[in-house]
């Protein structure tokens, strides 16, 4: 069958919330009802990145990129394009909306500084088919292990292109398998750390959305270096759509032989079993993840032994994140040489970040280490929302920390974050603007660590607890300068004591803060004032006799009716009722309310 | 499907190739572009399509060739309409591309490189855009 036009319609989690199933299904019925289903082919392939302007719909070989299609577009798109053979000119992607000329995909600047190694089939393929998966050199790398290398030379390739754990510690993947390896053991185990926990993050889950046999395939390669047969993927429950794909790419490598027993008559076995994450943050840690695993309580325990030894069931286990299993295909057929060339010195590769907050281009996107946050932000992300200015960049989630507009040009790598007092992290990008507030963000984020300690060790169960209090205590107004110190103290004291990395690095977003941002602490101490109007209790919001007209814009905006006034006078805000949500703020066009 | 040995994999791999490469366009600097007006349709250019399609992957050149359609190019008194713009080759409007003649198209000036006798009808008008 000749198909003469190709639609991909994203199929990741962010664009199937905006309707895109529908679109899907629309298009297939309409390609039906218009008589041309089989001159087009519908495919409904993983996350384009491009998240903000989704739901994403591209056409090829016209290449038209369609942005923010709805499902009633589908009748157009088929009648225009695929009977007639012309562009739907209105959904294709604008620069701004003033702009009168479309732009091509590759002109997008989105894409343009992007380089993409673990979302290589993301967007392109269907993940759903492995048919897809095996044309893109998929399984050709098994192929090469199976029959071609010895675990040691994949052991040196992966040594040759310095791959480092995307999961955030960054501790170089060729020695954990070197570590599993060397030893005899009656059985050893591989695992996937699917487990993203990061507010904000959504990195791995578009991975096994949009390619989930790039983690199969890597996992089985693994499997057959250190000499496992089985493999466990740890995902999180809240990730359904992943977890059905991974399911159905599963199924299909069972079918196909690529999984199971005798692999390609190998005579090598291998299997893979998902297992369901309750969704806590705490199990992102390996050791507290093999626990879960094991079906005990999700707890770290005391490393050494590393799980590379001594890991599930006591057996040597091989625990990578999605991230870094997403790599490995692409490194043992292109060579580990190749993936060294790119990247910086001690950082190689490339790294995906989910691009969130006050961003134009909020979306999933891959770039080569070494690239600048400003580039990140500015180039590809299109800019600060609403023209504002940059506060800083939250890098890490609640382990890393926050990167100020001085430090916007540093290459990003491992070394140069965690110099920074942030942390890469699983690649949570964050993007704040003058309108946030540090010390109430780092509030957030300590109350996420509160809930989330599993309080086995004392340090992280009190100390996140404590630290907790004394933001409150500062963001209500009440704060000292003493408290200044003692969140350092209680914060160092927990970096150096803590069990694991959820303890040690909980204090990161206020230890960062407090060193870039200590005037903003201080204005909250000294002054009682939240410049930006976050902290609630510290803010008062009033209307300016002299610039009110008397809209009565603000009032009907108010949720809780606390404005009144008569028609064109003065409105009065009642203090005693408002609760300082910010509506009527946002709503004057006359600058008459004020925060004070 | 049943399990596979190796070489199915393989053949399977080559097989899924060429038509995923049908979807691409980068590097692709050859382009056979089919009328599909109402006219063109009516004339057969479905047929014509399809038979340019299969000749191109006859001859291993899915790789290199990017197959659109677009819409009526104004010569509806011989249609079906084919377009070829290729590099080191004039771009040439065809015309009367029967199923037949497609396959010819594909192999004169996409395989040998010369015109296709009888079949050049024109050449596009100047494109006001890019001018």
């Amino acid at each position: 069958m000749a198909y003469k036009n190709f639609i991909l319609v994203c199929g990741g989690t962010g664009c199937e919330s905006s309707r895109a199933d529908e679109i899907y299904q629309n298009l297939v019925r309409e390609a039906e009802a218009q008589g041309v289903k089989n001159d087009v082919q519908v495919v409904k392939t993983g996350c384009f990145g491009f998240c903000e302007k989704g739901p994403i719909v591209k056409v090829l070989p016209s290449e038209s990129f369609y942005v923010e299609v709805k499902p009633e577009d589908a009748k157009e798109i088929i009648a225009e394009q695929v009977v007639k053979g012309r562009e739907v000119k209105r959904l294709l992607y604008k620069k701004d909306a003033k702009a009168a000329e479309n732009v091509k995909v590759e002109d997008i600047e989105f894409y343009q500084k992007q380089f993409r190694i673990v979302l290589r089939n993301c967007g392109v393929i269907n993940p759903e088919n492995i048919d897809e998966y095996i044309a893109r050199d998929g399984y050709a790398a098994l192929e090469k292990v199976l029959f071609q290398m010895k675990p040691e030379d994949v052991i040196n390739e992966l040594k040759i292109s310095g791959l480092r754990g995307r999961g955030g510690a960054g501790f170089p993947t060729w020695r954990k398998w070197e570590f599993s390896r060397v030893p005899q053991a009656d059985q050893k185990y591989v695992v996937c750390n699917a487990d993203e926990g990061d507010p904000g993050a959504y990195m791995d889950r578009s991975t096994i959305e949009g390619d989930p046999h790039s983690v199969i395939e890597a996992m089985t390669i693994c499997g057959k270096t250190i000499g496992a047969t089985k493999g466990y993927v740890y995902i999180r429950a809240e990730y359904p759509l992943a977890i059905d794909r991974l399911k159905i790419a599963i199924q299909q490598a069972h079918d196909y032989g690529l999984l199971g027993k005798n692999i390609l008559g190998s005579g090598f076995d291998f299997d893979l079993e998902i297992r369901l994450g309750a969704g806590a943050f705490v199990c992102g840690e390996e050791t507290a993840l093999l626990q879960s695993v094991e079906g005990k309580r999700g707890m770290p325990i005391p490393r050494p032994p590393f799980p590379a030894v001594k890991g599930l069931w006591g057996k040597p286990t091989v625990i990578n994140n999605v991230e870094t299993w997403a790599n490995i295909p692409v490194i043992i057929n292109k060579g580990g040489a190749w993936f060294a060339k790119i990247g910086t010195e001690t950082s190689k590769g490339t790294k995906v970040f989910a691009l969130t907050g006050k961003i134009n281009n909020s979306g999933l996107v891959e770039v080569p280490m070494g690239t600048t946050l400003r580039e990140i932000i500015f180039d590809i992300g299109g800019g600060i929302k609403g023209g504002k200015k940059f506060k800083g960049a939250q890098t890490g989630g609640p382990s890393g920390g926050i990167i100020t507009a001085d430090y916007l040009d540093t290459p990003i790598d491992y070394e140069s974050l965690t110099a920074l007092g942030s942390m890469m992290g699983s690649g949570g990008l964050i993007v704040m603007d003058e309108d946030d507030c540090v010390v109430n963000i780092s509030k957030f984020y300590m109350e996420f660590c509160v809930d989330e300690s599993c309080g086995k060790c004392a340090p992280c169960r009190v100390g996140t607890n404590q630290m907790h209090a004394i933001l409150e205590k500062i963001t209500d107004g009440k704060g000292t300068r003493e408290d200044l110190d003692k969140l350092k103290k209680i914060g160092m004291a927990m970096k150096k004591a803590a069990l694991c990395g959820l303890g040690q690095t909980a204090p990161n977003p206020t230890l960062s803060t407090l060193k870039y941002f200590e005037k903003d602490y201080l204005e909250h101490i000294d002054e009682r004032k939240c410049v930006a109007g976050k902290c609630k209790k510290l803010v008062v919001f009033e209307i300016d006799p002299a610039k009110c007209i008397g809209c009565g814009l603000c009032a009907r905006r108010c949720p809780v009716n606390c404005i009144t006034g008569e028609k064109k006078q003065a409105h009065v805000i009642d203090k005693m009722k408002c609760i300082k949500c910010g509506e009527c703020y946002n709503a004057c066009k006359f600058g008459a309310i004020v925060k004070k | 499907m049943a399990k596979m040995t190796l070489d199915q994999l393989r053949k399977l791999r080559e097989e899924k190739k060429q038509d995923l490469t049908r979807r691409e366009v980068e590097g692709k600097e050859i382009q056979v572009i089919v009328g599909m007006g109402t006219c063109g349709i009516a004339a057969g250019a479905k047929q014509t399509f399809d038979e340019i399609v299969k000749a191109v992957e006859e001859y291993g050149l899915g790789k290199d060739v990017i197959i659109r359609q677009t819409g009526c190019m104004g010569l509806c008194y011989v249609e079906p309409t084919v377009e070829v713009v290729m590099p080191g080759m004039p771009t040439v409007i065809y015309g009367k591309m029967t199923a037949d003649a497609a396959k010819e198209l594909v192999r004169k000036h996409l395989v040998e490189k010369t015109l296709l006798e009888n079949h050049i009808f024109d050449r596009p008008a100047v494109d006001i855009v890019k001018k």
